[in-house]
Protein backbone atom coordinates (compact mmCIF):
# COMPACT_ATOMS: atom_id res chain seq x y z
CA UNK A 1 0.00 0.00 0.00
CA UNK A 2 1.63 3.09 -1.31
CA UNK A 3 1.25 6.98 0.16
CA UNK A 4 -0.89 7.48 -2.67
CA UNK A 5 -3.69 4.92 -2.08
CA UNK A 6 -3.47 5.72 1.81
CA UNK A 7 -4.22 9.24 0.69
CA UNK A 8 -6.92 7.77 -1.24
CA UNK A 9 -8.60 5.66 1.23
CA UNK A 10 -8.13 8.45 3.84
CA UNK A 11 -10.22 10.75 1.32
CA UNK A 12 -12.52 8.02 0.40
CA UNK A 13 -13.56 7.33 4.13
CA UNK A 14 -14.43 11.93 4.78
CA UNK A 15 -16.41 11.40 1.58
CA UNK A 16 -18.44 8.36 2.26
CA UNK A 17 -18.70 9.66 5.45
CA UNK A 18 -20.15 13.18 4.71
CA UNK A 19 -22.45 10.65 2.26
CA UNK A 20 -23.50 8.86 4.56
CA UNK A 21 -24.29 11.34 7.51
CA UNK A 22 -25.81 13.57 4.35
CA UNK A 23 -28.76 10.62 3.96
CA UNK A 24 -29.19 9.82 7.19
CA UNK A 25 -29.08 13.72 9.17
CA UNK A 26 -32.29 14.77 10.59
CA UNK A 27 -31.66 18.36 9.76
CA UNK A 28 -32.35 19.27 5.97
CA UNK A 29 -29.81 22.35 5.95
CA UNK A 30 -26.91 19.64 7.69
CA UNK A 31 -27.55 17.67 5.01
CA UNK A 32 -26.55 20.05 2.44
CA UNK A 33 -23.80 20.90 4.37
CA UNK A 34 -21.96 17.35 4.50
CA UNK A 35 -22.95 17.21 1.06
CA UNK A 36 -19.76 19.73 0.69
CA UNK A 37 -18.24 17.62 2.42
CA UNK A 38 -18.35 14.25 0.71
CA UNK A 39 -17.49 16.59 -2.82
CA UNK A 40 -14.77 18.05 -1.04
CA UNK A 41 -13.35 14.41 -0.12
CA UNK A 42 -14.24 13.86 -3.87
CA UNK A 43 -12.28 16.55 -5.41
CA UNK A 44 -9.40 15.58 -2.83
CA UNK A 45 -9.78 11.90 -4.40
CA UNK A 46 -9.58 13.49 -7.95
CA UNK A 47 -6.01 15.58 -6.91
CA UNK A 48 -4.67 12.18 -5.69
CA UNK A 49 -5.66 10.52 -8.77
CA UNK A 50 -3.65 13.16 -10.57
CA UNK A 51 -6.99 14.79 -12.29
CA UNK A 52 -6.21 18.49 -11.12
CA UNK A 53 -8.84 19.98 -13.78
CA UNK A 54 -11.58 18.05 -12.90
CA UNK A 55 -10.61 18.70 -9.38
CA UNK A 56 -11.18 22.23 -9.54
CA UNK A 57 -14.12 22.07 -11.60
CA UNK A 58 -15.95 19.68 -8.94
CA UNK A 59 -15.13 22.47 -6.14
CA UNK A 60 -16.37 25.21 -8.53
CA UNK A 61 -19.32 23.35 -9.70
CA UNK A 62 -20.18 21.07 -7.40
CA UNK A 63 -19.66 22.63 -3.96
CA UNK A 64 -19.72 26.82 -5.63
CA UNK A 65 -22.93 26.39 -7.53
CA UNK A 66 -24.70 22.67 -7.20
CA UNK A 67 -24.95 23.44 -3.02
CA UNK A 68 -25.86 26.69 -3.10
CA UNK A 69 -28.38 25.88 -5.48
CA UNK A 70 -29.75 23.00 -3.63
CA UNK A 71 -29.80 25.86 -0.20
CA UNK A 72 -32.25 27.81 -2.34
CA UNK A 73 -34.56 25.14 -2.92
CA UNK A 74 -34.31 24.38 0.90
CA UNK A 75 -35.40 27.95 1.56
CA UNK A 76 -37.59 28.71 -1.11
CA UNK A 77 -39.67 25.47 -0.07
CA UNK A 78 -39.78 26.60 3.47
CA UNK A 79 -38.55 23.43 4.65
CA UNK A 80 -38.62 23.32 8.43
CA UNK A 81 -34.97 24.49 10.09
CA UNK A 82 -33.99 22.44 12.74
CA UNK A 83 -34.68 18.90 13.93
CA UNK A 84 -37.24 17.37 11.86
CA UNK A 85 -38.60 13.33 12.37
CA UNK A 86 -40.29 13.40 9.32
CA UNK A 87 -37.49 13.54 6.38
CA UNK A 88 -37.08 9.58 6.25
CA UNK A 89 -39.86 7.71 4.62
CA UNK A 90 -41.82 4.52 6.36
CA UNK A 91 -39.84 2.13 3.94
CA UNK A 92 -36.43 3.08 4.94
CA UNK A 93 -35.30 -0.48 6.11
CA UNK A 94 -36.66 -1.94 2.80
CA UNK A 95 -34.21 0.59 1.67
CA UNK A 96 -31.17 0.06 3.44
CA UNK A 97 -31.34 -3.50 2.62
CA UNK A 98 -31.55 -2.78 -1.23
CA UNK A 99 -28.16 -0.09 -0.58
CA UNK A 100 -26.69 -2.86 1.30
CA UNK A 101 -27.21 -5.92 -1.55
CA UNK A 102 -26.46 -3.21 -4.26
CA UNK A 103 -22.95 -2.13 -1.89
CA UNK A 104 -22.35 -5.39 -1.59
CA UNK A 105 -22.95 -7.00 -5.95
CA UNK A 106 -20.47 -4.58 -6.30
CA UNK A 107 -17.89 -4.77 -4.05
CA UNK A 108 -17.77 -8.16 -4.86
CA UNK A 109 -17.91 -7.74 -8.74
CA UNK A 110 -15.03 -5.12 -8.34
CA UNK A 111 -12.79 -7.05 -5.65
CA UNK A 112 -13.00 -9.93 -8.33
CA UNK A 113 -12.35 -8.28 -11.14
CA UNK A 114 -9.75 -6.07 -10.08
CA UNK A 115 -8.26 -7.26 -6.88
CA UNK A 116 -4.67 -7.13 -7.15
CA UNK A 117 -4.33 -4.91 -10.02
CA UNK A 118 -1.70 -2.65 -9.59
CA UNK A 119 0.18 -0.07 -12.00
CA UNK A 120 2.01 2.91 -10.93
CA UNK A 121 0.60 6.56 -12.19
CA UNK A 122 2.64 9.48 -13.65
CA UNK A 123 1.53 13.11 -12.97
CA UNK A 124 0.37 15.14 -15.80
CA UNK A 125 -2.16 13.32 -17.40
CA UNK A 126 -4.77 15.57 -15.84
CA UNK A 127 -3.55 19.39 -16.28
CA UNK A 128 -5.84 21.85 -17.80
CA UNK A 129 -3.37 21.90 -21.18
CA UNK A 130 -3.72 18.04 -21.60
CA UNK A 131 -7.70 18.19 -21.32
CA UNK A 132 -8.16 21.00 -23.12
CA UNK A 133 -6.55 19.76 -25.93
CA UNK A 134 -8.57 16.81 -25.43
CA UNK A 135 -12.20 18.19 -25.39
CA UNK A 136 -11.19 21.04 -28.75
CA UNK A 137 -9.92 18.11 -30.63
CA UNK A 138 -11.51 14.85 -30.46
CA UNK A 139 -14.62 15.59 -28.07
CA UNK A 140 -15.42 19.15 -29.60
CA UNK A 141 -18.87 17.67 -30.84
CA UNK A 142 -20.30 16.48 -27.76
CA UNK A 143 -19.25 19.61 -26.31
CA UNK A 144 -21.00 21.94 -28.34
CA UNK A 145 -23.96 19.58 -27.68
CA UNK A 146 -23.87 20.23 -24.51
CA UNK A 147 -24.05 23.82 -24.75
CA UNK A 148 -27.13 23.32 -26.28
CA UNK A 149 -27.97 20.77 -23.77
CA UNK A 150 -27.50 23.88 -21.02
CA UNK A 151 -29.19 26.07 -23.32
CA UNK A 152 -32.33 23.85 -23.42
CA UNK A 153 -32.13 23.33 -19.49
CA UNK A 154 -32.33 27.17 -19.21
CA UNK A 155 -34.89 27.89 -21.51
CA UNK A 156 -37.00 24.93 -19.81
CA UNK A 157 -36.28 26.11 -16.64
CA UNK A 158 -37.36 29.45 -17.04
CA UNK A 159 -40.98 28.34 -19.06
CA UNK A 160 -41.15 26.15 -15.65
CA UNK A 161 -41.22 29.43 -12.43
CA UNK A 162 -42.44 31.51 -14.87
CA UNK A 163 -45.97 31.96 -13.76
CA UNK A 164 -47.76 34.21 -16.73
CA UNK A 165 -47.24 32.05 -20.15
CA UNK A 166 -48.44 28.89 -18.12
CA UNK A 167 -52.17 27.32 -19.24
CA UNK A 168 -55.29 29.30 -19.71
CA UNK A 169 -57.69 28.84 -17.68
CA UNK A 170 -60.22 26.23 -18.89
CA UNK A 171 -57.54 24.44 -20.46
CA UNK B 1 -1.48 2.48 -7.13
CA UNK B 2 -4.36 -0.01 -6.88
CA UNK B 3 -7.08 0.69 -8.53
CA UNK B 4 -9.58 -1.70 -6.81
CA UNK B 5 -9.62 1.62 -3.83
CA UNK B 6 -11.14 4.13 -5.58
CA UNK B 7 -13.74 1.35 -7.38
CA UNK B 8 -14.47 0.06 -4.05
CA UNK B 9 -14.77 3.94 -2.86
CA UNK B 10 -17.13 4.74 -5.35
CA UNK B 11 -19.31 1.73 -5.21
CA UNK B 12 -20.47 2.51 -1.61
CA UNK B 13 -20.50 6.09 -2.47
CA UNK B 14 -22.92 4.55 -5.20
CA UNK B 15 -25.15 2.27 -3.08
CA UNK B 16 -24.98 5.81 -0.35
CA UNK B 17 -26.79 7.54 -2.56
CA UNK B 18 -29.52 4.60 -3.62
CA UNK B 19 -30.33 4.37 -0.14
CA UNK B 20 -31.09 8.11 0.30
CA UNK B 21 -32.92 8.29 -2.97
CA UNK B 22 -35.08 5.61 -1.62
CA UNK B 23 -35.26 6.25 2.07
CA UNK B 24 -35.44 9.93 1.98
CA UNK B 25 -39.20 11.83 1.92
CA UNK B 26 -38.20 15.24 0.32
CA UNK B 27 -38.14 15.83 -2.97
CA UNK B 28 -34.40 18.39 -2.44
CA UNK B 29 -33.15 15.42 -0.03
CA UNK B 30 -33.72 12.98 -3.11
CA UNK B 31 -32.02 15.65 -5.54
CA UNK B 32 -29.06 15.66 -3.17
CA UNK B 33 -28.56 11.77 -2.74
CA UNK B 34 -29.12 11.57 -6.72
CA UNK B 35 -25.62 14.14 -6.90
CA UNK B 36 -23.99 11.57 -4.97
CA UNK B 37 -24.67 8.46 -6.94
CA UNK B 38 -23.40 11.07 -9.84
CA UNK B 39 -20.46 11.83 -8.36
CA UNK B 40 -19.70 8.34 -7.69
CA UNK B 41 -19.99 7.40 -11.12
CA UNK B 42 -17.24 10.04 -11.90
CA UNK B 43 -14.90 9.03 -9.44
CA UNK B 44 -14.94 5.44 -10.89
CA UNK B 45 -14.59 7.80 -14.28
CA UNK B 46 -11.55 9.58 -13.51
CA UNK B 47 -9.74 6.59 -11.87
CA UNK B 48 -9.76 4.21 -14.67
CA UNK B 49 -9.03 6.94 -16.86
CA UNK B 50 -6.02 7.40 -15.12
CA UNK B 51 -5.05 4.15 -14.76
CA UNK B 52 -5.70 3.09 -18.67
CA UNK B 53 -3.37 6.60 -18.77
CA UNK B 54 -6.21 7.25 -22.06
CA UNK B 55 -4.22 9.73 -24.63
CA UNK B 56 -7.92 10.78 -25.67
CA UNK B 57 -8.67 11.49 -21.96
CA UNK B 58 -12.04 9.94 -22.85
CA UNK B 59 -13.33 9.27 -19.01
CA UNK B 60 -12.15 12.54 -17.63
CA UNK B 61 -13.93 14.37 -20.16
CA UNK B 62 -16.51 12.50 -19.58
CA UNK B 63 -16.49 13.11 -16.39
CA UNK B 64 -16.50 17.18 -17.28
CA UNK B 65 -19.73 16.19 -19.11
CA UNK B 66 -21.31 14.46 -16.63
CA UNK B 67 -20.76 17.28 -14.11
CA UNK B 68 -22.58 19.50 -16.99
CA UNK B 69 -25.36 17.16 -17.07
CA UNK B 70 -25.52 17.32 -13.36
CA UNK B 71 -25.55 21.04 -13.05
CA UNK B 72 -28.61 21.11 -15.79
CA UNK B 73 -30.26 18.30 -13.91
CA UNK B 74 -30.38 20.22 -10.92
CA UNK B 75 -31.82 23.27 -12.18
CA UNK B 76 -34.72 21.86 -13.75
CA UNK B 77 -35.30 19.41 -10.82
CA UNK B 78 -35.51 22.31 -8.56
CA UNK B 79 -37.59 24.53 -11.12
CA UNK B 80 -39.86 21.88 -10.78
CA UNK B 81 -40.00 21.24 -7.29
CA UNK B 82 -40.44 24.37 -6.57
CA UNK B 83 -43.52 24.54 -9.09
CA UNK B 84 -45.16 21.29 -7.20
CA UNK B 85 -44.01 23.55 -3.79
CA UNK B 86 -46.52 26.44 -4.86
CA UNK B 87 -49.13 24.28 -6.15
CA UNK B 88 -49.15 21.80 -3.40
CA UNK B 89 -47.61 23.55 -0.78
CA UNK B 90 -45.89 20.16 -0.13
CA UNK B 91 -42.86 18.65 -1.63
CA UNK B 92 -42.84 15.19 0.40
CA UNK B 93 -42.74 12.34 -2.89
CA UNK B 94 -44.59 10.61 -0.54
CA UNK B 95 -47.10 13.06 -0.34
CA UNK B 96 -47.68 13.80 -4.22
CA UNK B 97 -49.81 10.40 -5.18
CA UNK B 98 -52.16 11.69 -7.75
CA UNK B 99 -50.85 9.25 -10.70
CA UNK B 100 -51.24 6.57 -8.70
CA UNK B 101 -53.60 3.50 -9.72
CA UNK B 102 -56.96 3.19 -7.62
CA UNK B 103 -56.70 1.71 -4.24
CA UNK B 104 -58.35 -1.42 -4.01
CA UNK B 105 -61.93 -0.98 -3.04
CA UNK B 106 -62.34 -0.59 0.55
CA UNK B 107 -59.40 -0.26 1.87
CA UNK B 108 -58.17 3.29 1.40
CA UNK B 109 -59.35 5.58 3.81
CA UNK B 110 -62.18 7.05 2.60
CA UNK B 111 -61.23 11.12 3.92
CA UNK B 112 -57.88 11.08 1.99
CA UNK B 113 -59.39 9.73 -1.16
CA UNK B 114 -62.11 12.43 -0.81
CA UNK B 115 -59.41 15.01 -0.51
CA UNK B 116 -57.07 13.59 -3.26
CA UNK B 117 -60.67 14.01 -5.62
CA UNK B 118 -61.03 17.27 -4.72
CA UNK B 119 -57.36 18.19 -4.90
CA UNK B 120 -57.23 16.21 -8.64
CA UNK B 121 -60.33 18.22 -9.51
CA UNK B 122 -58.61 21.17 -9.35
Amino acid sequence: MTGQDVALVLLGVVALGGGVLCVTTRQIVHAALWLVVAFGGLAGSYLVLTAEFVAWVQVLIYVGAVVVLLLFGIMLTRAPIGRNDGLDSENRWVALVVAVATAALLVTTVVLGFGGAHKDVKPGGGSADALGSSVFRTWVLPFEVASVLLLAALVGAIVLSRTDIGAKDGD
Amino acid sequence: MHIVYPAVISALLFAVGVYGVLARRNAILVLMAVELMLNAVNLNLVAFDVWWRDRLHGGQVLTLFTIVIAAAEVGLGLAIILLVYRNRKVVDVDALRTLREDAVPGEGDPAAEAAEAVEAGL
